[in-house]
Order: C-alpha cells, then structure tokens, then sequence
C-alpha cells in the first residue's frame, strides 16, 4: 500500500481523538502557565496585566494558601495510612476461603461507586446527628461528638469519609496482587514451619510491592486532589480548618476572583502532584521484587 | 482452618461487612422517619414505611430531569472515549515510528495534571470557542461530553495501549492481504478482540463520569441541564437542611449506582482489577 494512503488512515484515526484533547488538556495547559504570570480578575473587559512572578512570591506569602497546605499534608499522609491498612486488611480478610467473602467484597467495595459529593454528604448526618446520639446513649461524648465542629477532628472525619470511599478500590488491587501469589510458595513456608506473621511479612508483603506501588499512588494523587468530600462534608470549616488545596485554589480563582494568583497556585499544585507522585512511584518500584 | 474457628471467621467478617455498611443503612432508615421521631433516635428502625419524603425530595432536585441528564451525558462520553481511544491506539501500536512514541509520551505524561490546573484556562478557552467560533461549548450537554471525552482520553489510550501490544497482528495482516481497508480490519478483527478492556474503560469512566460534580459545576448553568451530583449539590445549598428529606433524596441518587453495580458488579471488580495492573 503507498506510503502516502497509510498517512491518511493513520491521521484518520488518531486526529479525532487528538485534536479534542488538545483543545481541552494541552492549549488550556499553556494558556494556563500564562496565566499565572499575570494578575487579572476574570472579567473579559478589565485588562491582564503582566506581572512577573509576583503571583508566585504572593502565594507563599498567602497564610491562608500556607495552611491549606499543611491540612493537605496531615490529610494525606493519615490517608494514605488509613486506605492501606483497612485495604490490605479487607483484602486478606476476603480471600480467606469462606462463604460470606464474596458478599463481603462486594459490600466492600461499594462506596467507591456512590461518588464523594453524596458520601460527603451521608456523612455529615452521620458526624452532626448520629454521633451526638451515639454519644449520649452510651456516655462517651468525648469520642462521640459532632466532629465536624471541631478543626482536628472535621479533618479525621474527611479521613474517615475518604478510606470509607478508597479502602475497597484498594482492597480489589490487593486481592489481584494476592491472588497472583502461587499457593505452593506459601504452602512451602508452612511445611518450613513458618507462621501466620512470618508468611506475611517475609514472603506476602514483598511479593505485592507491584500492588503497594499502585495502591500507594491512587491514595496519594486521590488524597491529594480530593475536593468534592470537602466541599459536600465540611465545606473547608470550621473557620477554613479544613480547606485543602484543590479548594484554596478553586476558591481562590472562582471566589475571590484572583484569577491570576489562583492559577499560578494551580501551576505549583500540579508541581507538587507530579514531583511527589513521580518519587512515590520510583521509590515502592524500587523495593518490588522479581519471582 | 478447623471447623470452629472458620465458623466464628465466618460470622466475624459479615459483622464486619454489615458494620461497613451501616451508614447507607442510617441514611435509608431516616429517610422515611418525621423530624420528631429522627431526632428521638436516628439509629432506630422507622416505625411507619411512608413515601412521602421520597416524592417530595424527587419534585425538589427534579430528579427525573437529573437522571435522564446524567444518563445522556455518562452513556454518550464514554461511548465516544472507547471509540476514539480504540482507534488511536491501536495506530499508536500498529505504526511504530517516532511520532507514534511522541503522541503516546504526550498523552501518559498529561495524566498528571491536577483538574484543577486546567479548570480556569479550560473554560477561557471554551468561552473563547463560545464568541469567536459561536459553538455552543459552554451550558450545553455538548460542551460537557467534549470536555469529558477530552480529559478521559490519555487514560483510556495508556490502557488500550499496553493491551493492544500483546494481541498478535497475524489476523490482522490475514485480512488485510484478504483486501479488508485498515477500518474494516480494525472494527471487525480488532476491536471484537478488546472486549474486555473495552469493559474496564467503559467502567472506570462511567464511574468518574456518572459521579463527577466539578467539571459540570463548572459549565453548566441552567437548571434543566443539571446532572445527578450537581442537582444533590443545589438541593443541599437551597435549603436549610431538612435531614429526614434529605437522605430520601440521597437514597435516590445512590439507587441508579447500587443497580448498576448489582448488574455489573463481576466485570466492576475484574475491570478495577485489570485496570489497576496495567
């Protein structure tokens, strides 16, 4: 066939799918760098004026932007715990060979499909009115209080809502990773007189590095990005308590207007994003191990 | 395991399942109480069934509009995704030279960007779009299937991708000597073979699609062009929370997902899966 008719057919089926995705990923990317170089205030008619990186020396001047910072911090680092633990722990606690596991995995997984907004939501009765309830029936109104009132624990509660949504996405990696696990390797162990603890830590654990990687890279980028639970739980209180970055910056841009200074703190957040998802990945893809 | 001990394992894990599950079980139980017998004890069993929070709350996020919105948009998206992220990636594979490999790098590489990073230029370009070439890209279901095919694309070509490079080509070369044109040996050899990747696609998107509020937060204004999360969205900013009206209209945005998932649950879970591994 000519060389020029195989061309055609190749830009028959790769443009339409590119051009879309230029107009809405690769142009908006650009235009966006310009962006954060200028200070404007969203109104067609008011003039970008160029100013430098002042946008960028302003926004780690921002306490507010700083703070955010540090919720998104604590969030994550305390999620990225939590969505494992109870991940890898449902994973293990499903693929024991009983009767209810496959009923269990997929109660399991459930909440991963209702989507953050409505969790967040569902969740806010829990902590306002469930809790308070829960509280006063049994005497333990320092554990169960409305949550979301108070700065540290409206940010555990996000923590909460969040593994409640990840830990079964989480849990299924696991279970593929567990499942790819030859039998005889860990029958092997047995014979040797290997116990439930040794068999985890020394033969399971390292053989599931590939899945530690993925799950450790969707839990850091979700946890990371996360904005519709904090909109629908707490919407960023009390008092911004708990305002994360993804937020900050739609509030930013969109609230206040700050078109300018909300992009070039979009630009830093996508830095960040990638820096320390990219280390993530290449510090657990070290640790994985050949069989 | 002995006998005993698997009984007692047996029992401990539907309790724990149960106890996972018991905030969708206080948000149905409140759905039907009244406000008195809601705040007496929100944990306890209502003691009449009545509807009529559920239609009450169906008329206030005009859920059937909802619905057929978010339906429309979610099917249409993703039909058009797994069209087009086919096709370009099988050229992508199929003709190996350095243009190819560019495009793919290009395409993994964006999977980084945050949403937010691209949400305000987006919606200057779109409006730009909007006055200079008067395409109605903004407040239209439209604008919202192109910028969801847009930002599902790079994912669903990386998997298609690292799929398609482990089906052998010798069927597609039999056809093609046979005289079949590059598009008849794509959509009746090839794409036949990626059903199950298709189905992880299709799946992951229709899940991030169906229950995304940002995007269409972003561009659509009017009220009958709502979707699911964006009607719940107003539906709690409107009023002062009325909980027990509330969780009827929760249980009715979560009840399409819970028969969607009761259908699809096998190719749910083996789709996350797949997807998670390539």
């Amino acid at each position: 066939m000519s060389k020029r008719k195989d061309k055609a057919w190749y830009a028959l089926f790769t443009v339409p799918l590119l051009f879309v995705f230029t107009t809405v990923v690769i142009i908006p990317f650009v235009i966006g760098i310009g962006y954060s170089f200028v200070k404007w205030d969203g109104i067609p008619a008011n003039p970008k004026v160029f100013v430098g990186f002042d946008n960028f020396v302003q926004l780690f001047q921002d306490d507010r932007f700083i703070a955010s910072s540090w919720n998104t911090v604590q969030f994550t680092v305390l999620s990225l715990i939590a969505v494992n633990v109870f991940g890898l722990l449902l994973s293990l606690l499903v693929t024991t060979k009983l009767r209810v596991s496959n009923a269990a995995r997929t109660l399991f997984f459930m909440p991963n499909l209702i989507g953050g907004l409505i969790l967040g939501y569902i969740w806010q009765f829990i902590f306002t009115d469930a809790f308070k309830l829960i509280g006063q029936k049994t005497g333990l109104g320092s554990i169960f209080f409305n949550w979301l009132l108070d700065p540290q624990f409206a940010l555990y509660a996000m923590v909460i809502v969040f593994t409640w949504q990840m830990a079964g996405y989480t849990m299924i990696i696991y279970i593929a990773g567990i499942q790819g696990i030859p039998d005889d390797m860990i029958e092997a162990a047995k014979v040797d007189g290997a116990n439930m603890w040794q068999r985890l830590t020394r033969i399971i654990f390292p053989l599931l590095m590939p899945s530690f990687t993925i799950c450790f890279f969707l839990t850091l980028s979700g946890a990371f990005k996360m904005f519709d639970v904090n909109l629908s739980l707490t919407k960023g209180g009390p008092n911004n308590s708990t305002e994360m970055f993804a937020m900050n910056i739609f509030n930013e841009i969109f609230g206040y207007g700050h078109y300018g200074l909300g992009q070039a703190k979009a630009i830093v957040f996508f830095l960040v994003v990638a820096i320390l998802t990219l280390t993530q990945v290449a510090i657990t893809k070290r640790k994985e191990v050949q069989m | 395991m002995k006998r005993s001990s698997k009984w007692i394992f047996e029992i401990l894990l539907a309790v724990i399942a149960l106890a996972f599950l018991s905030p969708v079980y206080i948000m149905v139980v409140n759905s039907f109480k009244n406000r008195a017998e809601l705040y007496e004890n929100a944990l306890a069993l209502p003691s009449t069934l009545s509807f009529q929070y559920y239609s009450k709350a169906m008329e206030k996020m005009s859920y059937l509009t909802a619905f057929g919105n978010s339906l429309f948009v979610t099917v249409v998206s993703v039909v058009i995704v797994v069209v087009l992220a086919s096709m370009t990636a099988w050229m992508l594979v199929r003709t190996d030279n350095k243009l190819s490999k560019v495009i793919f790098l290009i395409l993994v590489s964006t999977m980084l960007i945050p949403f937010q990073t691209l949400m305000m230029p987006l919606m200057q370009v779109m409006d730009w779009i909007r006055s200079n070439l008067h395409i109605p890209m903004l407040n239209t279901h439209g604008g919202l299937i192109y910028m969801n095919v847009g930002f599902h694309a790079s994912m669903a070509v990386f998997l298609y991708h690292g799929f398609i490079k482990s089906v052998p080509i010798a069927l597609e070369e039999a056809a093609t000597l046979d005289g079949c044109s590059k598009f008849g040996v794509f959509w009746r050899i090839v794409f036949p073979m990626l059903k199950t990747i298709t189905i992880t696609i299709a799946i992951l998107d229709v899940i991030a699609i169906w229950n995304d509020y940002l995007l269409p937060s972003l561009t659509l204004s009017d009220k009958g062009l709502r979707t699911i999360p964006l009607s719940t969205f107003y539906f709690f900013g409107e009023f002062t929370i009325v909980w027990n009206l509330a969780m009827a209209g929760l249980t009715l945005t979560i009840i399409p997902v819970v028969i969607f998932y009761f259908f699809a649950q096998k190719y749910i879970i083996k789709g996350i899966a797949a997807g998670a591994v390539k």
